[in-house]
């Protein structure tokens, strides 16, 4: 279908405010102007508003640091200001006035990030109105928003917190070869998704491998097997490819000067050339270590990075090629064998991949798993041990926030506590490779979002409010 | 790899020696007993004729008893899973036949009479992957049906056939939304068909014979089932969320007063935990479930399993199949959020044996049953610490899974890698 010049003018409208106000836009959407305007994409047409809360100079003391690259500090010290990590040591600076906690028999970590969740869009209740996670009517939409299905009201947010979770990718679901983009958040509960959007981090695409986009498209017009699967795939990106060289040819034609007719607008090769020019990261559900390497021989096909591969149960099994190729696994400490493709499952999974030199994540995909993250890593890590992969305390906790954030494109923001880095951080109550250990206080940007002991600062959502039935904020 | 190496010792130590009547003592560990010896911090459980023989104080062993130090660790009674699918699962998601799903079987109007005891496999992996961390023995059951009932479900040893220790042991019955689903979308047909159901095995002195005709709402394999739970001998598990669901089974409790009956999921139970105590009915749970995640749950608690124990609830932990082996991770949250240690522990051992009436044989470390013994690195409730031996029924068993072995299989591969072989060897 061809686009008129009137709905160029509409597009204008819409994305290119910084150029044109919408009164402007209006006058010259009347009649056929010989000069078109030059068309331009928004890519951030629903900008993050987020504003961090406000927090006070802040040294913890006598406390174990474990600095997220790998460092633990025992009796050490933490001290943050402005927003930013300011120093991190044996014994630093701070200027008088700062407060003081002490952090005698405590721990302080870098704030975890979670880089798989469903919060906000399989929210809590789980119910049918409030299931917006798949868009399962057709399998490729990429050109879906996580973002745009995201309830900021789940009560899951405020629990995830209090496990200490600071920031979390928020994913379609799988049911989809390619399912949508994420959206990054920080974990301050708020009104608006965009309250909570992390300013400046890049666009997930999520996609998925294997049984469960053909048992959901298998009776609807397929794919129904794993050959049709990547079938879907490699024709999608050989769209994206031209619609990609479309838009190169009108932007070159233009600055040439020439008269040149924009290309229509597709949401869904939108979505995708973002990933083939590098500005949105693939993540990609994959259980099976065979469908890992295939996609990964697809990823240079069409010249793309897969940031990580989810769930990553058999990623054991071919660790070595994950860091051969750059690409991360994001997992679970022992889920397996509720399907097939997650039968191999085994509980060394993540210190194996770790050993091989391949970027290992802990990840939840669970409302109930997020709480506690901390647990995951340590099984991990012990389970590491029994299996004679001596890997520290401290470069197991990389697992919950440098490599995750290093998948998020974020790591230069976060993820570690290092001069700089913004002071997204937790202080536990003891050693959190313990089942019996929890956050104590949570800070995000250096102000705090959550107190263990203090009720005001433990958030509830909307939804809670008001019923006669409420079992957490009592 | 040195803990490896030790546990793959004890593993051969136990089978070289192992014989029927072998005789075990496990020596200086801290023995949590599960009966009025209570928490014995250096003892001894001496182990004959694959029952316990005693547990005593200090670390003297009578001559013929091969030993295992337990020094600076822990012993527990093997854990009893609260409510599984062991053995009727191997993979839940098209995968083949899963008999803990059952669709229409004319055998039965309302599920009360399927059995899983003909159905349970004893090669499933998931019995291996789960005894090696500590569960022995495990209620059985169906997870899902179209029916009200969904049957009578087994307790099993996870020993090496899987033996069943109670056949048609318990029945579980939905009576929250869910279960509300399959009887016409309502609690309001729900229950008045439970009534009738009930009312008519109960006016029955006896099943019908096959020479009579009967056109009753139940048939009559049916009226067999509803009869042993009418009578006490087999508990009525009942699962719910919601306050009023529960003050409903409260209120099914006062009119049959006979039923044992057995409270599962529970989210909001702590709201009533003292009628609960009151009327002497177990919760089966899962702890962690801290969300509202439906209209039913909205008072949903992390402090759930505490609450209810404060009052008087005796609780079981561990609902899972092929992660039963989680339920440690489970209690040892409910004690991070209150309940007590000792709680704790009996969540995963002495209270489910009672709950689901096996503890006759397993559940504590008492004089005359069945040994089923775990020797844990530590604390079992902390995520860090694992089971190093397992022992059911006496015998030490191997302490590997299917798990273990790709594990193994993959280190060696990486180890031979440098051969520059892709080839994955035996």
């Amino acid at each position: 279908m061809a686009l008129t010049r009137s709905r160029i003018s509409i597009a204008l409208a819409f994305f290119i405010p910084a150029f044109l106000s919408g009164c402007q836009s209006t006058q010259s959407s009347g009649k056929d102007t010989e000069q078109a305007e030059k068309v331009s994409i928004d890519s951030n047409p629903f900008p993050s508003t987020y504003t961090p809360i406000e927090g006070q100079p802040t040294v913890i003391t006598n406390v174990t640091v474990i600095d997220g690259i790998g460092n633990k500090i025992d009796n050490g010290m933490v001290y943050f200001a402005d927003g930013k990590i300011q120093a991190v040591g044996k014994d630093v600076d701070y200027p008088d006035g700062a407060t003081v906690i002490d952090g005698q028999n405590k721990w302080v970590t870098p704030g975890i990030i979670d880089n798989h969740s469903h919060l906000g869009v399989y929210p809590s209740p789980g119910i049918g109105s409030l299931s917006d996670g798949n868009e399962m009517t057709k399998p490729v939409t990429p050109g879906v928003w996580a973002e745009h299905s995201v309830w900021p009201q789940d009560a899951g947010f405020a629990r995830a917190l209090a496990g200490g979770v600071t920031t979390l990718q928020i994913l379609p679901g799988s049911a989809n070869l390619f399912g949508g983009r994420s959206v990054v958040l920080k974990n301050l509960p708020s009104r608006t998704m965009q309250d909570m959007k992390f300013p400046d981090a890049p666009y997930g695409m999520k996609m998925a491998c294997g049984e469960n986009p053909k048992r959901v498209y298998g009776q609807k017009g397929g794919p129904m097997t794993r050959m049709g699967n990547v079938r879907g795939y490699r024709q999608a990106w050989a769209d994206a490819q031209d619609y990609m060289r479309k838009w190169e040819k009108y932007e070159s034609e233009t600055a040439a000067g020439k008269q040149s007719k924009a290309p229509k607008r597709d949401l869904d090769l939108e979505t995708m050339a973002g990933v083939l020019k590098g500005d949105i990261l693939v993540h990609m559900h994959c259980y099976r270590a065979d469908e890992m390497v295939t996609m990964m021989d697809m990823m240079k096909e069409f010249d793309y990075q897969i940031s990580s591969f989810h769930h990553a149960v058999e990623a054991y099994k071919i660790a070595d090629k994950l860091a051969q190729n750059n690409v991360c696994a994001s997992m679970w400490a022992d889920w397996w064998g509720f399907k097939m493709e997650a039968y191999d499952g085994i509980r060394e999974n993540i210190p194996m991949v770790d050993k091989a030199g391949a970027c290992a994540i802990v990840h939840s995909d669970s409302d109930i798993g997020i709480q506690r993250l901390n647990q995951e890593a340590a099984k991990a890590w012990s389970d590491g041990q029994r299996a004679g992969i001596d890997i520290s305390m401290a470069d197991a906790w990389t697992w919950l926030t440098a490599n995750p954030a290093k998948s998020l494109g974020i790591f230069d923001k976060t993820g570690s506590l290092e001069e700089g880095k913004n002071a997204d951080l937790v202080l536990w109550t003891g050693n959190p490779f313990s089942t019996y250990t929890k956050a104590e206080k949570v800070y995000i940007d250096g102000g705090q979002v959550f107190d263990l002991n203090d009720p005001r600062m433990q958030p509830q959502s909307d939804f809670e409010v008001g019923q006669s039935a409420q079992g957490e904020n009592q | 790899m040195k803990n490896l190496i030790i546990a793959a010792a004890l593993a051969s130590a136990g089978f070289a020696g192992s014989v029927l009547a072998q005789n075990i003592a496990i020596t200086g560990g801290k023995i949590y007993t599960q009966t009025d010896q209570g928490v014995i911090e250096n003892g001894t459980v001496l182990i004959r004729d694959g029952n316990i023989e005693s547990v005593n104080t200090g670390s003297a062993v009578p001559q013929g008893y091969r030993q295992y130090d337990a020094r600076g660790k822990v012993v527990t009674p093997g854990l009893v899973g609260a409510m599984t699918s062991l053995g009727l699962v191997e993979v839940e998601s098209w995968a083949g036949l899963v008999d803990a799903s059952v669709g229409d079987a004319s055998v039965s109007h309302s599920g009360a009479a399927l059995d899983v005891s003909y159905a349970i496999n004893p090669d499933s992996t998931v019995i291996d992957v789960s005894r090696i961390e500590g569960v022995t023995s495990a209620a059985t059951t169906i997870s899902y049906t179209d029916y009200l009932f969904q049957g009578q479900g087994s307790v099993i040893s996870l020993n090496e056939s899987a033996e069943i220790i109670r056949p048609r042991a318990f029945t579980v019955l939905d009576v929250s939304g869910d279960g509300a689903e399959q009887s016409g979308g309502s609690r309001a047909a729900l229950w008045v068909t439970l009534e009738r159901l009930f009312d008519e095995a109960a006016a029955l002195s006896e099943v019908p014979g096959l020479n009579s005709v009967w056109e009753g709402l139940n048939t009559r394999a049916d009226l067999e089932a509803l009869q042993r739970i009418l009578s006490g001998e087999m508990p009525l598990i009942m699962e719910a969320d919601r306050k009023s669901d529960i003050l409903q089974i409260l209120a099914f409790k006062s009119r049959h007063p006979e039923i044992d009956i057995v409270l599962m999921d529970a989210a909001e139970a702590w709201r009533v935990a003292d009628q609960l105590a009151e009327a002497d009915i177990p919760v089966i749970m899962n702890p962690e479930m801290n969300l509202p995640d439906s209209f039913e749950a909205i008072g949903a608690s992390i402090e759930n399993a505490a609450r209810l124990a404060q009052a008087g609830v005796r609780i079981a932990v561990g609902m899972e199949t092929h992660n039963i082996r989680l339920a440690t991770q489970h209690a040892g949250n409910a004690v991070a959020n209150g309940l007590s240690h000792e709680q704790g522990i009996a969540s995963l051992t002495s209270h489910p044996a009672s709950i689901l009436g096996v503890s006759d044989r397993v559940g504590s470390l008492a004089a005359g049953k069945q040994a089923d013994v775990v020797i844990w690195s530590g604390d079992p409730l902390e995520v860090t610490e694992y089971a190093e031996q397992v022992f059911i029924q006496g015998q030490p068993i191997d302490m590997e899974s299917r798990q273990t072995q790709l594990r193994n299989r993959y280190q060696n591969f990486y180890e031979q890698e440098k051969n520059t072989s892709q080839y994955i060897q035996p």
